[in-house]
C-alpha cells in the first residue's frame, strides 16, 4: 500500500493532499462470525466500471492523480479488499473525490460477496443505504 | 446471444456461461427474461424477483425495455456489493 500511494504522488509537488479509503474484511456480519469472504466480479465490466468511475471523479473535481484497487477471490477478515485515493492540491477536492470514489463504487462496480460463517456460505445483499450515498453525488449529467 | 450469471443466479441456473438463439420475437431485455424463465425451474426461480435482477448488455447497464440482439453478451446478476 505505502509504495501505490508514494508512486501516486511522487514527482508531482503540486499535490498538496491525498485523501485515501481502504475497506477491509470484517469477522462480524450480523451475528455470525465471518471466517472468509469470496469476491466474485465480471471480467471485462469491472475493468470498465471502475476506469468510468475514475473518469468521472477527474472530470468533476480537480484532482491531481485517482487509484482504484479492488481485489477479488478469498479473502479472510483483516485483509484488505478496496483502496481508492485522490490527490489535489488542496484537501476539500481530495476528500471529497475520494469519498465518491467509494459510494460510486460499491453501486456500479460489479463484484458480489459471499460471506462464510458457521451456518454455510451467503451471498450479500446489497444495502439501501448504499444506494443512498452514491445518490447524492447524482448530478443530470452523471451518465456512469 | 451470450448469456453470463452470477453470484446466486449463477447457482440457481446451474450455469455460468452458455449461448443462446432466442426466438425473432425476443427483442428486448424484457422479452429476453421472459424466454429464459421458459427454459427450465432453475431459471424460473432465478428470474422470478425482477427486483433482485440486474442485467448488462455488452457490459453495460441495461433497462427493460432497451433492446438485445444476436452477438450481444448479456449478463444477469443481483445488486452488487462490492467496496
Amino acid at each position: 500500500m505505502g509504495a501505490e500511494l508514494s508512486a501516486l504522488t511522487a514527482g508531482n509537488p503540486g499535490i498538496g493532499g491525498l485523501a485515501v479509503f481502504i475497506g477491509l474484511v470484517r469477522d462480524m456480519a450480523a451475528d455470525k462470525t465471518v471466517g472468509a469472504m469470496t469476491l466474485e466480479h465480471y471480467p471485462g465490466m469491472t475493468e470498465k466500471m471502475l476506469t468510468r468511475i475514475e473518469a468521472e471523479a477527474r472530470e468533476r473535481w480537480p484532482l491531481e492523480a485517482s487509484l482504484i484497487i479492488h481485489r477479488h477471490g478469498r479473502l479472510t477478515p483483516g485483509e484488505r479488499i478496496v483502496l481508492v485515493a485522490a490527490a489535489s492540491a488542496h484537501r476539500q477536492a481530495a476528500l471529497d473525490a475520494c469519498q465518491f470514489l467509494i459510494d460510486w463504487l460499491k453501486t456500479k462496480a460489479p463484484f458480489w460477496k459471499q460471506e462464510e460463517t458457521g451456518a454455510g456460505a451467503k451471498w450479500v445483499e446489497a444495502r439501501a443505504s448504499d444506494d443512498d450515498a452514491a445518490a447524492r453525488w447524482k448530478t443530470d449529467q452523471s451518465g456512469a | 446471444m451470450k448469456l453470463l450469471y452470477f453470484a446466486w443466479l449463477k447457482t440457481k441456473t446451474g450455469v455460468a456461461a452458455e449461448e443462446v438463439v432466442p426466438p425473432p420475437e425476443v427483442a428486448t431485455v424484457a422479452d429476453l427474461l421472459d424466454w429464459l424463465k421458459t427454459r427450465g425451474p432453475g431459471y424460473a426461480d432465478a428470474l422470478a424477483d425482477p427486483e433482485a435482477l440486474r442485467v448488462a448488455v455488452n457490459q453495460e447497464y441495461a433497462r427493460p425495455g432497451d433492446p438485445v440482439a444476436a452477438g450481444d453478451e448479456v449478463a444477469l446478476f443481483p445488486p452488487v456489493t462490492g467496496g
